[in-house]
């Protein structure tokens, strides 16, 4: 098992429904988020292009946050999931620090937060919430080992990158092209 | 023309817009560990070379300030967590992976070590000391009797905790200008040079602060060179190191590195050390406070410029 989720650029008109979606659902505090949208202008007018995109944590296969984590805070779920457990993380920034897409943030009860993939959403079947709720249906979430699944699908017929492949994390998260 | 902006908002303080996770203790920390993990270098090896009554100040004196130094830096970590309440899960787990873990155990050694290698010497500094319990008494004694099997623990911890502070910020990959391996060699001697500082500060003897600052301008050199090759490292690198090193090159922290590290805080002292040797008369805390202020000031230039790197955004 190995979730992953597939983002398509083309489709994602930048509603931010996903970071809405994401903030309700997991009580995120007011002035956080998990998720966020980024809006990526290349050339000058009149050649123009531009790309949408729907960015979090990538739960990355080679996850630098959860090497450098003093108590074991942060660890790895079954799937690949990438999880901080509140009751161990001393808050000590070390996690924020090894993180080259900035995707976790210190909470302010005082540890530290970030995507869960809204496990707790996943374990019944279910979709997490900012796929579940995308108006133009840009995301595809699924598990990479199932080779039936409309995430592979997508990733065997489409083009798509990756974010700072070069930081060596192996990200999880892919924008198809 | 490429312009990145976020659609969203993504306010989030600390992170947003730029990192800044790691405030003030942080540096502070890292300096005391350098400071604390020279001094007890140069004890124990000196200890080991049979010098202690010839190097007074090193071995005896000097290891004095270490035990304080390594609990105010272990309290700047301690206020630097932001779930404070949980800091005992520090050492519930043993994580090689993380320098943060191995690196609190490893104070968690030397700081006890420090604490028996200086109480072994009160009574001999201050000659009116009563320990009051004979058990103390005893342990003294003990103690005293057996110091080389403490002086080789403290001399290669000493090592490993210098090292260690480095080690700290070149292990996130993330942060391009702290992800090269030359940074944990450069910490360590940059830290052994600030012990050797304080050691100079308290020696009241002539030929012990001549072996010392023949040590110090060699450790000035090697950390001069180490600097050189830091940017050279990053020059050669990918985008996001060349950018790294453009900000103590060709940016914002161009003027405060080479005038508060580099001059002041390296050759300057250097320069007053060699002057000293040739049998000019320097009163020496001009250029120990030099050096222990440069590399105060290193640590908070390498840890806020750090945070400022970054592959996305």
């Amino acid at each position: 098992m190995r979730y992953a989720m597939a983002i398509d650029t083309r489709k994602c008109v930048g509603c931010s429904d996903c970071v809405v979606a994401c903030q309700t659902e997991n009580n995120v505090p007011i002035g956080f988020c998990r998720d966020w949208v980024v809006e990526v202008i290349d050339g000058t007018y009149p050649n123009v292009s531009i790309e949408l995109r729907t960015e979090r944590c990538n739960h990355c296969d080679n996850s630098p946050c959860v090497r450098c984590c003093p108590t074991g805070a942060s660890h790895i779920e079954d799937g690949g999931i990438v999880l901080v457990t509140p009751d161990k993380c001393i808050g000590c920034g070390a996690c924020i620090q090894a993180c080259p897409y900035d995707a976790r943030y210190s909470h302010p009860d005082g540890y530290v937060d970030k995507c869960t993939f809204c496990i707790h959403r996943v374990r019944q079947g279910s979709d997490p919430a900012c796929v579940s709720v995308c108006p133009t249906k840009c995301m595809y979430f699924g598990n990479l080992e199932d080779s039936n699944s409309k995430l592979v699908n997508v990733l065997k017929n489409r083009k798509f990158k990756s974010l700072a492949p070069e930081a060596g994390t192996k990200p999880q998260i892919y924008y198809l092209v | 023309m490429r312009e990145e902006l976020f659609v969203s908002g993504r306010n989030i303080p600390n992170i947003d817009p730029y990192l800044n996770i790691w405030h003030w203790q942080i540096p502070i920390y890292l300096f005391l560990g350098g400071l604390a993990a020279g001094i007890l270098f140069f004890a124990g090896v000196f200890f080991i070379m049979g010098k202690e009554h010839k190097m007074r100040a090193t071995v005896k004196i000097a290891p004095m300030i270490v035990p304080f130094a390594l609990i105010v830096g272990l309290f700047m970590l301690f206020l630097d967590l932001k779930h404070k309440l949980y800091f005992w899960q520090l050492y519930t787990t043993i994580r090689l992976e993380s320098p943060m873990g191995w690196g609190s155990w490893v104070l968690m050694i030397m700081t006890p070590l420090s604490m028996i290698w200086s109480a072994s010497y009160v009574t001999e500094i201050f000659p009116g000391w009563d320990w009051k319990f004979k058990f103390l008494k005893d342990f003294e004694s003990w103690v005293i009797k057996n110091r080389i099997f403490f002086a080789w623990p403290i001399a290669i911890y000493a090592v490993i905790l210098g090292i260690y502070t480095g080690i700290l910020l070149s292990a996130f990959n993330a942060r391009p200008l702290w992800n090269t391996s030359i940074l944990g060699p450069l910490f360590l001697v940059s830290g052994m040079s600030t012990g050797a500082a304080v050691i100079m500060l308290f020696s009241k003897d002539h030929k012990e602060r001549k072996i010392i600052g023949r040590l110090d301008i060699l450790l000035i050199i090697i950390e001069l060179f180490f600097i050189t090759h830091l940017f050279i490292g990053f020059r050669a690198g990918s985008e996001a190191q060349i950018n790294a090193a453009n900000l103590f090159l060709n940016g914002d922290f161009t003027a405060p590195f080479f005038t508060f590290v580099v001059i002041l805080g390296l050759i300057f002292p250097g320069l007053l050390e060699i002057m000293e040797l040739k049998g000019y008369r320097i009163p020496i805390y001009i250029p120990a406070a030099l050096i222990l202020l440069g590399g105060l000031i290193f640590r908070f230039l390498v840890v806020e410029a750090g945070q400022l790197t970054r592959y996305l955004y």
